[in-house]
């Protein structure tokens, strides 16, 4: 159900915060007009808050620095409540109002997905930080985005699987966007692999209960392992129920969780839960020799001493998200739309949080399997696991 | 099969139990002011925030209930006092708006205080299951169940035993007459808000543990609490605490046999059914329209 | 009393200057975006006054109806590809009959019951959007194409603007002709009471039915319209808070006034887009405002004003 009364738009323009950072040469120059739509509150706002929180960070950081050639960066945040209606409306308003050189946000694939047909429209280079492959696939001419896919995160889980022998699988998915995309490719890549789905169910994203699909699982004699596929808190309360019911088999998570705030929000009952992250989340337990080690090491030094909270995968997609399009506006030259879109095409090995991303006209988001790393909840946590 | 039934039944009666309290506080402002409060959900809200963000900070549980139960007493009384009391001549559907303003109201002030993402209260007696023929119920389940309970218990003793209840009483049968006979009516409806906001808020701390506490999660506790109290029939406190407690347990059983999609549905597709043969809820009274 | 409440010429040719002067003023079609929402709200908030205000029934499920009709278009239209108008008659005739169908049993409760009664109709609807994902895309909604009609596409905001400012110009004509007809005279002797209505001879329940019904095809109608023009819907149109959203508007701008319901539903459109500047107040600062408005107004905004202006003149 839609929260708040009257469509309330929390609109937070930084118009006046960016511009404070100008130095002398700077001050006569068009600045860049970034806008971003992102679910800062709402029930993905463990993914949304930190992504807001490192575009203003960066913004302001560059700003102070001097801009981008000479350029400051002018950064307009809309915050959509994890509301599709609200995210396209947005869009409009960036598009329209703010006429914005690029978006960056979506936080979640619903959001994207509203966005999408405007910025095709209206020819604006889009990077999303959602998740679902249909972001990027079939290819669409103005859209990217940084995060990995859910096809990677049930590959990785299955391999898992495998490792572990493990052949039987009880899915419970959200019945949005990303849980629902995530749900299309479990059955794909577990057709693909040999392993066998023995039961598919669905949650709502703001259920506080799920116990009725997990009394269910729980008498499936069959079930081996059971797979999580949603983001934000409906996780988390699966987890706990998962446990209140007793329930003892594996449980995976998708990428949708890999923030701190999903083990303090399931508490104990999170010890054990295995799931595909970006390597930020282990940063100091990555091998010297990972390319992304300086850039992660960094990034959550710089996160955590600004906000003193622990970095999550989301902030780092929003970094992504930001530095690619800042990178691109470098090699185009300026913020000439198309030629901003064809810079970010040719993105060729920029380390980031999330891995290695060489795009490519076929390849809106640029990402391999490598970077994606098996982890376990441990202690409180996240271990490699190896 | 049968630990199954029996798992959504547990399930059910907890979450049965909240929507009760919830029933029983609207109820109790609706005798005494014929208003329909729809910020009561906001009243479980503040006692869920206040006991999780309060234990957070190394306040003791006890101690954390109270102080948020004082809270939203507090928050009740000056709702009555500033917004229902004002406008006590105005039409139902301006007062619906007044208290859904209020709620609005509320849930900002809230976010404000405590943020908008979600809050952990620990259970308060470990979350080991308790594993019953087959079943298992957490044990914050006997918490929220034993102290819908008690809460219950004492309200039913309050109404006949103390003269504060029997005043209130009087003034929903008949509120000219009660003024009559010399009982303050503004004050019984000051009081009435504040029972009911205890009520509310101690549902609140005790379901926190299972649900999370955040900001909204009055908005839909409130709306079942609603249909509980039309459900049993408005006014009708006994009858508002059974209709809780069907709304729950059906909507467990919908859940686990039909749909657990279409959970949220049930309690207003019962309210409805009932609706059509029994206009007046279950255990309503007939309303005669004075001309 | 004022002219803009009675004077049924005067109020429309002014509304009707303003909705035509009105772009001049709108610097982008973000602008124009706003005022198009506000116009669908004011249709829907028409009928629901004819409801609400005149014929003293509550509805808490009016965006239950706005939502039907918004995916009866979106299903129709987009998935089995009707011609868009086909689509929204169809939606119009499909809520017409079940509200004539609920509204029968429906209307024979009182006060509260017919608020929690209208109230289930508008979750369970909604829950059905959100559940079927099938047919209507689930909690993140479906795309809907542009209405075309007589081979000509309505895109863009521009257009829209006229559309919908036509469309809120002729509903508004409807309703007033209807208030001042003999159904609406006996419309208001129900909100009177219904018992004195029905000793002199006035056939209450039939009236309240018309009307019930009347108000849930203008939402159905403006659903349809607005799906088309949003491009993507979503169940949230559909839910508790839009329902209450559509009555606060009926309510704050003042029950029983056409022009009253207009006034509010544009009043409460922009504000929460004015709100933004409130950041992390606007919840509280929009609270405040509705409980402020109900306590000091309770009759709404344009009858309290309204009231003011003769005995400023008479001063």
């Amino acid at each position: 159900m839609r929260k708040r009364l009257l469509s309330t738009m929390a609109a937070v323009t930084l118009t006046g915060l960016a511009m404070t950072g100008l130095t002398g040469t700077a001050s006569a120059a068009e600045p860049i007009k970034i806008g971003a739509i992102i679910s800062a509150t709402g029930p993905a706002s463990f993914l949304g808050d930190p992504e807001k929180k490192v575009l203003e960070l960066y913004a302001d950081r560059i700003n102070k620095a001097g801009g981008v050639d000479g350029r400051p960066v002018q950064l307009t945040v809309y915050d959509d409540g994890g509301a599709a209606d609200k995210a396209a409306s947005f869009t409009k308003r960036l598009i329209e109002s703010d006429k914005v050189d690029v978006i960056v946000g979506g936080t979640t694939t619903a959001a994207t997905m509203a966005a999408v047909p405007l910025v095709e429209r209206a020819e604006v280079p889009f990077i999303s930080l959602a998740g679902a492959v249909v972001i990027v696939e079939p290819v669409k001419k103005w859209v990217f985005k940084t995060p990995h896919t859910d096809r990677m995160a049930a590959e990785k889980v299955m391999e898992d699987m495998k490792k572990r022998g493990l052949t039987k699988l009880a899915l419970i998915s959200e019945d949005s966007g990303f849980g629902k995309s995530g749900r299309e490719q479990t059955l794909a890549v577990a057709k693909e692999r040999g392993v066998e789905l023995v039961a598919d169910e669905t949650y709502g994203a703001k259920d506080t209960d799920v116990t009725a699909q997990l009394t269910k699982v729980k008498n499936n004699a069959a079930a081996q392992a059971v797979l999580v596929f949603g983001l934000g808190q409906g996780p988390a309360v699966v987890t706990k129920n998962y446990r209140q019911l007793g329930i003892s088999l594996p449980l995976y998570q998708s990428h949708g969780v890999a923030s701190k705030e999903y083990i303090r929000l399931a508490g104990g009952a999170a010890e054990g839960v295995r799931l595909p992250a970006a390597g930020l989340v282990v940063a100091a337990q990555l091998p010297e020799s990972d390319p992304q080690k300086t850039v992660v090491t960094d990034f959550t030094k710089t996160y955590e001493q600004a906000f003193t909270s622990e970095v999550s995968t989301f902030a780092g997609h929003a970094y992504d998200g930001l530095m690619i399009a800042l990178d691109a506006v470098k090699r185009a030259g300026g913020t000439d739309k198309a030629k901003l879109r064809d810079a970010i095409e040719q993105t060729k090995g920029y380390v980031g949080t999330g891995g290695t991303v060489t795009m490519s006209p076929k390849d809106h988001m640029g990402l391999t399997l490598d970077a994606f790393h098996m982890v376990e909840v441990k202690q409180g946590d996240w271990a490699l696991v190896k | 099969m049968f630990a199954e039934l029996l798992q959504y039944m547990l399930s059910g009666l907890t979450i049965g139990a909240i929507y009760a309290l919830a029933g029983l506080g609207f109820s109790i402002i609706y005798n005494a002011s014929h208003v329909i409060n729809f910020a009561q959900g906001e009243f479980i809200m503040i006692g869920g925030m206040a006991s999780a963000t309060l234990t957070a900070s190394g306040v003791p549980l006890p101690l954390a209930i109270l102080i948020g139960c004082g809270g939203a007493m507090l928050v009740g009384v000056l709702v009555a006092k500033f917004a229902v009391e004002r406008a006590r001549n105005a039409s139902t559907v301006t007062l619906i708006i007044i208290t859904i303003g209020a709620s609005i109201f509320l849930r900002g002030v809230a976010e404000l205080i405590w943020g908008k993402d979600f809050k952990r209260l620990d259970a308060f007696s470990g979350e080991t299951p308790i594993q019953i023929l087959g079943a298992s119920m957490q044990p914050q389940s006997l918490w929220v169940v034993g102290c819908a309970a008690v809460l219950i218990v004492a309200i039913g003793l309050f109404f006949a035993k103390t003269l504060t209840g029997k005043a209130m009483l009087a003034t929903s049968h008949n509120r000219l007459a009660a003024q009559l006979v010399g009982i303050d009516v503004k004050r019984v409806v000051l009081a009435s808000f504040a029972l009911s906001a205890a009520l509310g808020a101690v549902g609140g701390a005790v379901v926190a543990p299972i649900t999370f506490s955040y900001t909204e999660m009055g908005i839909m506790l409130g709306l079942k609490g609603f249909t509980a109290a039309v459900l049993g029939g408005l006014g009708n406190g006994p009858g508002a605490v059974v209709g809780g407690v069907i709304v729950g347990v059906a909507e467990a059983l919908g859940a686990g046999y039909i749909s657990s999609a279409y959970k949220d549905a049930i309690a207003f597709v019962i309210i409805l059914a009932v609706l059509l043969f029994m206009p007046n809820g279950l255990f309503g009274k007939r309303g005669t329209e004075r001309v | 009393m004022n002219a803009l409440l009675h004077g049924r010429l005067t109020g429309l040719l002014v509304m009707g200057a303003v909705i035509a002067i009105l772009p001049a003023f709108l610097p982008n079609n973000f602008y124009l975006d706003i005022a198009i929402l506000a116009g669908f709200n004011a249709m829907v908030c028409v009928g629901l006054n004819l409801l609400i205000g005149y014929a003293g029934q509550i509805s808490l499920g009016h965006a239950g109806f706005f939502g039907i009709g918004a995916y009866a278009s979106g299903v129709l239209a987009g998935t089995y590809g009707w011609p868009p108008i086909l689509a929204l008659l169809a939606g119009a005739v499909f809520v017409g009959v079940l509200a004539f169908a609920v509204a029968k049993p429906i209307l024979r409760l009182k006060g509260h019951y017919l608020a929690m009664a209208t109230l289930g109709i508008g979750i369970i609807v909604s829950i059905v959007l959100r559940t079927e994902s099938g047919i209507t895309g689930g909690p993140d909604g479906m795309m809907v194409d542009p209405f075309k009609i007589f081979g000509v596409e309505l895109y863009g905001e521009k257009v829209w603007y006229w559309v919908v400012g036509a469309l809120l110009v002729g509903v508004v004509w409807l309703s007033l002709n209807l208030i001042d007809s003999p159904m609406g005279r006996a419309l208001r002797a129900v909100h009177g009471s219904e018992v004195a209505a029905e000793v002199v001879g006035v056939d209450t329940a039939r009236f309240k039915v018309m009307v019930f019904v009347l108000s849930a095809v203008f939402a159905s109608v403006a659903g349809s319209l607005f799906a088309h023009y949003a491009g993507l819907i979503t169940p949230a149109k559909a839910d508790f808070f839009k329902s209450i959203e559509l009555v606060t508007m009926v309510v704050f701008g003042g029950m029983a006034s056409t022009f009253g319901a207009v006034v509010g539903a544009v009043v409460l459109t922009l504000l929460p887009q004015a709100l933004t500047v409130f950041q992390d107040y606007q919840q509280i600062v929009l609270g405040g405002i509705l409980m402020a408005t109900m306590v000091f107004m309770p009759k709404g905004l344009l009858p309290t004003l309204a009231a003011l202006l003769p005995a400023r003149r008479r001063a």
